[in-house]
């Protein structure tokens, strides 16, 4: 018996030590992480004007410690991922009800706890929640049970509350991002496609309705994206500022920290939503483009893991966790690019933001956790040796 | 089981992957098309956007040109000021800044409201005038407690000011704040802080005196702040002007005439430079420039003197016996009356039943005694026999009855009568006593100081029609004029005997007819230092004015102060010296007088003239463009 066939045995067991699933991290996946996340360091330090402060340096060590967390994640046992994902998904939306009703007492949106080391934020830590909970929730269902409704009642449920409750801080892009998420994970899933027609027809159906019960900025956004220009010192000025330090980037661009309209201030919020902004201003589409690039090299490594994984569960994960971050930077970059409405998406690893970048951290670490444990053999519930 | 399962999960996953990652990928090309439409095809229009942007341009304000006379002595320049301001961010409750302020100067509430105004429209680095034209006192206070006055700045600036105070505030006009009705799209204009001229010379010459903008591009961020410097163009600064006025006469010839409510024209007759153009009283143009108060404003605009009105210009008056000077000059081309020949005077004059008096008993009167004695009577038989149109047209020939086109605003054309005139203006037919009052200088005959100083000049020159003239043309359209080679002024035609008579009787007024030394000529003689014959010759006139009846009248030959002010007689002067080789002409009107024109108008004339011949300002070089700045250091700081 070779060695190879031992190790395989032991990944189909899943008994690895912690020391021998490190080994087995995809390390090339870390790299481009970090080729990524040099990007956006690289920006914040550009758009405190060549200073570590406030951006760049604490976005590192966030960073640091967000490896640490990647790693922690990859390590655990898959079948407790299971197991425990209906927990997680309590927890945190138990979480969001408390932020609710914090907001609703305090007046004005709020959208994070305060934990006085840091504001955990959890609609972010939503995202991978959910994508736990229905993964799992999959992973018990059979194929042939798929294309009975009823199947979907729990999904829908699972779905719903977090989206009411995130739409309600107000947070309307998060919610979004949460619904495309599930309806991609459905998809994946095998849910049928007339459904997803019947779900768009009735949107469609719906969308007068929805519109009346956007808040009045809501609204302006979504006008302003049709026309950014019928406004352009209010709501059309983010847009319209964001095209203008975008469009005169150029080709190539006008060099690292030589961004004029970014340093002067005419780009709002630059280490945050308008980051990508920044980054076209200064490198130019070269420099967009091998972002793009890089993320889509992120996709593929996702999916591939999503591929290669042997059980519904983490085929699921993968895909969820590859799809966030393909919703993620789409969204950011099609607003800041003018094609989307003004939501407040942040630009994955690249934008400033404690929760955002850790809660991504994670996510890679559940991708990663499904890439190490993909040969084991799980059953419905997530036990050890129930199949 | 979980083989078959995992087979079909493989393959509905796999196909459906395909469509999740095509749809993706469009998404994704999608965004690479969006980013090349932006940044390749739309990339121009954008960096133009974004420069646009960042590049503000400013205009600087250039400095206003001088108006100098004619020896290159500065009559408004700009001085500079200290002036305190605020930067609202830099002065937290700006209230109290300004409390502080207020202990170590005068800050009036008035001043405090407009602050607090800008201090809500401006971005809040913008500094703010709070005072300007600090004096050293209130700078040294407010530099020595600059730690208690956070915010507060004290910055230089140029002010418009007029070293000559009152002596030619009329001529010169002043400058003021722009209004909202001078704007006519020169981005100068509105400039904060930014002064035109609103009257005089200030006013016509404006566009010469202002400049060209100098403009500065400086980068700014997101919220107008200046952030640098990338390209500065100096102005150009406003040409000077160079008034034909000798600052020496204009200064001397205000103080002469004291209080009275009065104007004078002092006048080259050979090119029509004026030397002095005054109206008095007058006002510090200076308070003009940096804003009147209130009270100032109010003390100016209810005098009864009339500061702010250009006498010179716009004073019509009945010429009184002045205008003796046409009739005689009118009746002598007409042959109406020879020289030789005489008028009785027995104070008195019938035209029918209508009865006028002389204001003496003068017998028989030759045309030159008629002049010097001024008898009315003489005058009324010629101006019967000549009929008033003959009379006007003489009149029209010396420049009365039209504006005489030296540019200032406000000129008034006066009023010569004809038949056709009066058939126009008042409907009705022009009657014989008509005649009678124009051949003394009355009735509706109408002149003003400046008209009468042309006259008085056509008449010195031998019937040239020199024209007044109060800016020397030095550059038009950038280039210099030949002033020499100038303007040519045409002849009257008058013939020289005719002029020669009429000149005679001037002379005879001032220096009495020959052999004779009256009490006015010794009045009048001017004093000699270099024992040269300087005579000067002239006609006075004492007009009534309307509204005085015939009881006042009486009284006002008792005790002329017996009368009220504004119904007593104007005294008029018009004179030439000197005598034999006229140089100078001028024109003295003082309003209401407690005299006539012998007594109270021509010492007056008499004692200016004295000093523009002592000075002999038209014989002097001039002082041209280059010399000017050469020789008067002040002005473009």
């Amino acid at each position: 018996m070779s060695d190879m066939a031992f190790m395989s045995a032991r990944l189909r067991r899943g008994d690895m030590t912690p020391g021998e699933k490190i080994w087995h991290m995809s390390w090339s996946l870390i790299f481009l992480l970090c080729c990524i996340f040099a990007f956006g360091f690289a920006m914040l330090y550009s758009a405190a004007n060549g200073s570590m402060q406030p951006w760049a340096g604490p976005q590192l060590a966030r960073f640091v410690i967000g490896l640490g967390l990647l790693t922690a994640v990859a390590v655990i046992d898959v079948r407790l991922l299971l197991r425990y994902a209906y927990v997680f998904y309590g927890i945190i939306l138990a979480l969001l009800v408390a932020v609710e009703i914090s907001g609703f007492v305090g007046g004005g949106a709020q959208r994070w706890i305060d934990l006085g080391v840091f504001q955990l934020q959890p609609s972010e830590l939503m995202k991978p929640a959910l994508v736990l909970a229905l993964a799992r929730y999959f992973h018990g269902v059979n194929m042939e049970d798929i294309g009975q409704p009823s199947i979907l009642v729990a999904p829908i449920i699972l779905t719903a509350m977090p989206t009411i409750l995130v739409y309600l801080q107000p947070d309307l892009g998060t919610a979004l991002v949460i619904l495309m998420s599930t309806g991609i994970l459905l998809f994946m899933a095998g849910v049928r496609l007339w459904k997803f027609a019947l779900v768009g027809v009735m949107a469609v159906a719906a969308s007068p309705v929805v519109w009346s019960m956007l808040r009045d900025y809501q609204k302006d956004r979504i006008r302003t994206l049709l026309d950014p220009e019928r406004d352009p010192l209010g709501t059309g000025y983010h847009i319209l500022q964001s095209q203008i330090a975008l469009g005169s980037g150029g080709l190539f661009g006008k060099g690292f920290m030589a961004g004029t309209q970014s340093h002067l201030n005419f780009l709002p919020e630059r280490q945050t939503d308008f980051i990508f902004t920044m980054l076209a201003e200064e490198f130019g589409m070269m420099g967009g483009v091998t972002l793009l690039g890089l993320y889509v090299i992120l996709l593929i490594y996702g999916y591939a893991i999503a591929f290669r994984c042997r059980h519904q569960f983490g085929r699921l994960v993968a895909v969820g966790i590859t799809t966030g971050f393909f919703l993620y930077f789409f969204i950011n970059i099609a607003m800041v690019m003018g094609i989307a409405p003004v939501v407040g998406v942040t630009l994955p690893f690249i934008s400033y933001g404690g929760t955002s970048l850790l809660t991504l951290m994670l996510c890679v670490g559940l991708l990663m956790n499904i890439h190490v444990h993909r040969d084991v053999h799980m059953g419905v519930r997530g036990g050890f040796n129930d199949f | 089981m979980s083989i078959t399962r995992d087979s079909d999960w493989t393959k509905m996953f796999t196909r459906r992957a395909m469509v999740l990652g095509g749809v993706q990928a469009t998404m994704i090309a999608t965004l690479v098309g969006r980013m090349y439409y932006l940044q390749v095809i739309q990339s121009d229009r954008y960096k133009m956007l974004a420069d646009d942007n960042r590049i503000n341009f400013q205009l600087l304000g250039p400095p206003r040109g001088r108006i100098l006379d004619r020896f290159g002595q500065s009559l408004a320049l700009n001085k500079q000021q200290f002036q305190v301001t605020v930067i609202p961010e830099r002065a937290p409750g700006i209230g109290a800044t300004l409390d502080a302020l207020a202990q170590l100067i005068d800050l009036s509430e008035h001043d405090r409201e407009r602050i607090k105004k800008e201090v809500g429209r401006k971005r809040s680095f913008v500094p703010i005038t709070i005072k300007e034209n600090l004096t050293w006192d209130e700078m040294a206070r407010i530099q020595v407690n600059t730690p208690d006055l956070p915010g507060i700045n004290i910055d230089e600036g140029l002010t418009r000011f007029y070293p000559h105070g009152e002596a030619a505030a009329h001529l010169l006009g002043y400058v003021s704040a722009v209004d909202e009705a001078d704007l006519n799209g020169d981005p100068l204009l509105q400039l904060p802080g930014f002064r035109i001229g609103k009257d005089g010379v200030e006013k016509v010459y404006d566009l010469a005196l202002r400049g060209k903008a100098g403009t500065s591009q400086v980068e700014v961020n997101a919220y107008g702040r200046a952030i640098r410097e990338l390209e500065h163009h100096e102005g150009e600064a406003g040409s000077d002007v160079v008034l034909t006025i000798d600052e020496r006469i204009q200064s001397f010839a205000g103080k002469r005439l004291g209080d009275e409510s009065a104007s004078l024209a002092v006048m080259d007759v050979h090119t029509g430079d004026l030397l002095a153009l005054v109206s008095n009283p007058s006002f510090d143009a200076n308070a003009f420039s940096r804003g009147l108060t209130g009270e100032e404003w109010k003390a100016l605009s209810t005098n009864d003197h009339k500061p702010l009105i250009n006498k010179v210009l716009s004073g019509q008056y009945s010429p009184g016996s002045t205008f003796k000077t046409m009739v005689t000059l009118a009746a002598l081309e007409h042959g109406v009356i020879t020289p030789e020949q005489t008028v009785f005077c027995g104070g008195s004059y019938a035209l029918g039943s209508y009865i006028k008096h002389c204001h003496k008993v003068h017998g028989n009167v030759p045309m030159v005694r008629a002049i010097s004695l001024s008898c009315d009577v003489y005058f009324y038989e010629v101006a019967r026999r000549l009929g008033v149109d003959k009379i006007a047209a003489m009149a029209k020939k010396f420049g009365l009855g039209e504006i005489s086109g030296i540019g200032l605003p406000n000129e008034k054309p006066g009023l010569i009568p004809t038949e056709a005139w009066k058939k126009a203006a008042r409907g009705e037919r022009w009657a014989p006593g008509d005649t009678l009052n124009v051949g003394i200088g009355q009735g509706d005959v109408l002149a003003t100081p400046i008209q009468l100083a042309t006259m008085a000049s056509r008449i010195a020159n031998g019937g040239i029609a020199v024209k007044p003239r109060l800016v020397r043309p030095t550059v038009q359209g950038g280039q210099p004029v030949d002033e020499e080679s100038g303007e040519m002024f045409e002849s009257l035609n008058i013939p020289l005997p005719h002029l020669e008579i009429l000149r005679q009787g001037m002379f005879d007024v001032v220096n009495g007819p020959p052999g004779t030394t009256t009490a006015m000529a010794a009045r009048l003689r001017l004093n000699d230092p270099e024992k040269k014959t300087w005579a000067l010759s002239g006609k006075t006139g004492t007009a009534a004015v309307r509204g005085l009846n015939a009881a006042q009248r009486e009284a006002q030959k008792r005790d002329p102060a017996s009368v009220p002010w504004a119904l007593r007689d104007n005294a008029l002067f018009i004179c030439f010296a000197p005598s034999h080789a006229p140089r100078y002409a001028m024109a003295v009107v003082v309003d209401h007088a407690l005299g006539g024109g012998g007594a109270f108008a021509a010492p007056i004339a008499r004692d200016i003239m004295e000093e523009v011949l002592r000075l002999d300002p038209s014989r002097k070089p001039r002082v041209e463009g280059d010399q000017i700045a050469a020789t008067t250091g002040d002005g473009h700081t």
